[in-house]
């Protein structure tokens, strides 16, 4: 946990506080993103943070350990620090690089080249090639990878992140940031993390925190922050696509309507058209006896006619998984020009469906009440 | 890649001393009898040799003893305003003729070793310190805050980070100032400090050629293969991260 307690921080000559009056805190084991525009005071917060910067005023709490009762080098040592420049020390090799903190805190070397490798391996840089490379060997992308490793080498609970991928193109960004949030879902450490992008923020967030003139303006999970932005500002900063936005932080489960119907291929058109009327459905899904969908039976098609569903069903023209996010529903739906999706689960079982409407309402409902 | 600098510079050192021998054979074409005198004054070549050398590690090494430590304190932020203002005084002492920087040592410390190593000394200084400088002011920032924001402590920044990186152009500076340094010996005996200097004044006094090709060539063999052993030693002993050679 990191708790920042009415933090200000006046450079000397500087006008206004260039941090003013900041409380906030970091719960355990969650990501926070200090969001804002440039020179609000991201980086300066977060360095206050490891001492880099000493507050004017206020106090901050590690655990709850005030910072000031540490050694300002013990207290770094004890915490990650990755910075956009990323910063890997030429004259080291990778290894060497990941291992500077273990070396210096004097793990025996068997230990920290050990765990060297273990890092290396996961993020899928084979060791035997990577760990006696020098850093000007490696890609923009592969040296930024390194450089979370090194923060991350000595285990500590707590993480900095200022602008941590902020220097590569933005498809290697996607992918890093994923594989970030795989490892981070496993180690659960407590993050800042600064960045000026809001999409990054939406992605990476547990908590953001918003960030203008060095005032914390509003301080949410990014679903709340979206849909209720405090005041003027922070919906500038969003932007006018925020609900688009939102489609991303909800996922098809949290719109899906549970326990649908469904008849099997054995069935009669009689049974699926009473299901359908009984429901208020024009249509209904077909599913075989392991309950994966087979298809959709059409109210048209059903009503008053005879025969078995099996004979009688229409392909569907796709399905949803259920832990895509909403937007690539909403996505799907447009592609294929329908108002309503199939939901499966990763065996493709039958689970539920989503619609347009219910998206929609979903949306808005959260705006209401949220 | 290493493998591949180390010929390149084995086959510069052949070439230059293909050029030298070319040179000489010709001189010696020319000056006949040449040969004769050297082996005549062998003994005096291998004394004065000897003394040429010890003339170059002692004021080198004083210089560097000096000069990378005053390069190095000149960075700390304690004395870092007063950088600009050192680098300006070496600079326009560097502009004082050699022979005038000689002759202001004599005039300070008398005739013999002392004054000659001085004055060898304050002229590789002004590289040495300027590099030094240079070498560590260009360690780029982030480096430094990464180095401080991981806990590195000031003394472990400046071992670990901001002298490695710098070391290449420190080399580069201990290298220009060994190659003033052993061109400029032979001006030593001017003041009495000895070396292959008296061999090549006493010839030139003398209108003996041969004796004064006898102090030139060994000055000319000694510091081209100065000048390898350093290229080598830029080479093999900085880390292949921040070596442009390898
Ligand atoms: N070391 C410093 N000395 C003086 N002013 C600074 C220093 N660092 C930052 N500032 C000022 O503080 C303000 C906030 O800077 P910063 O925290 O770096 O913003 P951000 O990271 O949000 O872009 C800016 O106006 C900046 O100019
Ligand atoms: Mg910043």
């Amino acid at each position: 946990m990191i708790r920042l307690d009415n933090v200000t921080k006046v450079f000397p000559g500087a006008a206004a506080p260039a941090v003013d009056r900041v409380t906030m805190e970091v719960p355990e084991g969650e990501i926070c993103v200090l969001l804002g525009p440039s020179g609000c005071g991201k980086t300066t917060t977060m360095k206050m943070v490891n001492r880099l910067v000493e507050p004017s005023s206020g106090k901050i709490f590690i655990g709850d350990k005030d910072t000031n009762d540490y050694n300002p080098v013990e207290l770094r040592r004890s915490l990650g620090y990755v910075i956009q420049q990323i910063g890997l020390f030429p004259n080291k090799t990778i290894e060497d690089n990941i291992c500077i903190v273990p070396d210096i805190l004097g793990w025996d070397r068997t230990k920290s080249r050990a765990r060297a490798e273990e890092l290396l391996e996961m993020v899928a840089l084979d060791p035997k090639i990577f760990l006696k490379r020098y850093p000007k060997e490696l890609s923009g992308g592969q040296q930024q990878r390194i450089g979370v490793l090194r923060a991350i080498a000595a285990d500590p609970p707590v993480l900095l992140m200022d602008e941590p991928f902020g220097a590569i193109d933005p498809i290697n960004r996607a992918i890093i940031q994923d594989e970030f949030l795989k490892m981070q879902a496993k180690m659960k450490k407590t993050i800042m993390f600064v960045s000026h992008d809001i999409d990054e923020a939406v992605k990476m967030a547990d908590r953001i925190a918003i960030f203008n003139e060095g005032r914390l303006v509003q301080y949410d999970t990014p679903n709340n922050i979206l849909a209720h932005p405090k005041n003027r500002f922070v919906s500038d900063f969003v932007g006018s696509d925020r609900t688009l936005k939102r489609l991303q932080l909800l996922k098809v489960s949290d719109a899906m309507m549970h326990d649908p119907p469904s008849v099997r291929t054995e069935d009669t058109l009689a049974t699926a058209a009473s299901l359908m009327e009984e429901h208020g459905h024009n249509s209904i899904i077909m599913v075989n006896a392991t309950g994966r969908v087979r298809g959709f039976v059409a109210l048209t098609n059903a009503a008053g006619k005879k025969g078995k569903v099996g004979e009688n069903h229409e392909t569907l023209p796709t399905t949803i998984n259920v832990t895509e996010d909403l937007r690539t529903a909403v996505s799907t739906m447009f592609r294929h020009d329908v108002t309503w999706l199939a939901c499966v689960d990763d065996d493709r079982i039958f689970k539920g469906y989503v619609t347009l409407r219910g998206i929609t309402h979903l949306l808005g409902e959260a705006h209401r009440d949220g | 890649m290493a493998e591949h600098a180390a010929a390149a510079g084995l086959y510069r050192l052949w070439r230059n001393g293909l050029l030298v021998l070319i040179f000489a054979l010709g001189a010696w074409a020319w000056a006949s009898g040449l040969l004769p005198t050297m082996i005549d004054l062998w003994d005096d070549i291998v004394y004065l040799a000897r003394q040429h050398i010890m003339l170059v590690i002692i004021s080198d090494g004083l210089a560097v003893l000096v000069g990378v430590p005053l390069g190095v304190a000149l960075t700390r932020p304690a004395l870092r305003r007063y950088g600009d203002i050192v680098l300006q005084v070496l600079n326009i002492g560097a502009t004082i003729p050699t022979l005038a920087i000689l002759a202001l040592s004599m005039s300070l410390l008398g005739i013999g070793d002392t004054p000659a190593i001085f004055g060898l000394f304050v002229l590789t200084l002004l590289p040495i310190v300027s590099n030094t400088l240079a070498g560590i002011r260009a360690v780029p920032p982030h480096l430094i805050e990464a180095a401080h924001g991981m806990g590195m402590s000031t003394r472990q920044i400046l071992l670990k980070v901001e002298l490695p990186n710098a070391m290449f152009v420190i080399y580069a500076g201990i290298r220009t100032a060994l190659a003033i340094n052993v061109g400029t010996v032979p001006l030593a005996f001017l003041i009495g400090g000895g070396g292959l200097g008296e061999l090549i004044f006493s010839g030139i006094a003398l209108n003996e050629f041969g004796m004064m090709l006898a102090g030139a060539i060994p000055t000319a063999l000694l510091a081209i293969l100065v000048d390898f052993l350093m290229g080598q030693m830029q080479l093999w002993t900085i880390p292949r991260g921040v070596n442009p050679l390898r």
